[in-house]
């Protein structure tokens, strides 16, 4: 494992050979413009989400199926759901490449939240299927 | 193991013990942080959404959470820190186009989403407990 990371510490390279040459990973813009973009969407539907719960508060079950069940509301919600989740990730690896230096530890915390929120998504864009279909 | 001493003294951003602490490095750790919350809050979404639609009965115990006076505070820290995440968020899009970076400017737009912020909280709270702030104590 130690070996596949050429960024691990070790070894008689000093740390400026070991970083020389790698250049980088051609994925920063990607990174940085979908973190903006998915920006916006929050604003936008996270406003209307504000909304749409604090003028239904004391909303019964049944009215709050009905709600979820209208097309634009179901739809609105998988889109914020998107949103949100991917934007949590990209910015929450922003802080861990930024605070953690271990990178065993990084690795898995990265790994993780990806693979969690994944699947949190998943189950959150399911939910409102099952209640708008 | 192989740590030389060079390695381990070298300082690492954000170097904090040289900076004395300002509004626009606070708005920036504050932007930060509110973002590592409502992170937190995703899984109060998640819950909800498959309450919803487990059934009636999962879905009233979320709503019992929600109203409890450890969920509201939490729901209220959620919402200053969604109104916060967005204000400065909005101030960062800002900065990217390459405006108010005078050292005026940093500043006062860093006290302006603060005010923001808080303004909004307490309007959407306001609305909630509208009928116990008009009606009085009940």
């Amino acid at each position: 494992m130690s070996s596949l990371l050429k960024w691990n510490k070790g070894g008689l390279k000093s740390p400026m050979s070991r970083a020389n040459g790698l250049g980088s990973a051609k994925t920063g813009l990607d990174h940085w413009l979908m973190q903006r973009m998915t920006a916006v969407v929050n604003l936008v539907l996270g406003l209307w989400l504000i909304y749409s719960l604090v003028f239904n508060v004391g909303a019964t079950y049944t009215e709050v199926l009905a709600f979820v069940g209208e097309p634009l509301h179901a739809i609105f919600l998988i889109l914020f759901v998107m949103s949100t989740f991917y934007h949590s990730v990209l910015g929450m690896q922003v802080i861990v490449e930024d605070y953690v230096h271990d990178e065993g530890f990084k690795i898995f915390k990265l790994l993780g939240q990806r693979i969690l929120f994944f699947g949190m998504a998943i189950a959150c864009i399911f939910s409102i299927l099952q209640v708008a279909l | 193991m192989t740590d030389t001493s060079i390695q381990k003294e070298r300082p690492l951003s954000p170097h904090l013990q040289v900076y004395k602490p300002q509004i626009t490095s606070i708005s920036s750790i504050l932007h930060r942080m509110a973002g590592v919350f409502l992170t937190f809050g995703l899984f109060l979404v998640t819950w909800g959404m498959v309450a919803l639609a487990d059934g009636r009965e999962s879905f009233e115990y979320f709503i019992e959470f929600c109203q409890s006076t450890f969920g509201q505070i939490l729901l209220i820290g959620w919402s200053a820190a969604f109104y916060y995440h967005m204000s400065t968020g909005i101030r960062h899009f800002v900065l990217d186009s390459g405006f108010l970076f005078e050292k005026k400017a940093a500043s006062v737009s860093g006290f302006v989403v603060i005010a923001i912020a808080a303004i909004l909280t307490a309007l959407t709270w306001a609305y909630v407990y509208k009928d116990m702030l008009i009606g009085g104590a009940v």
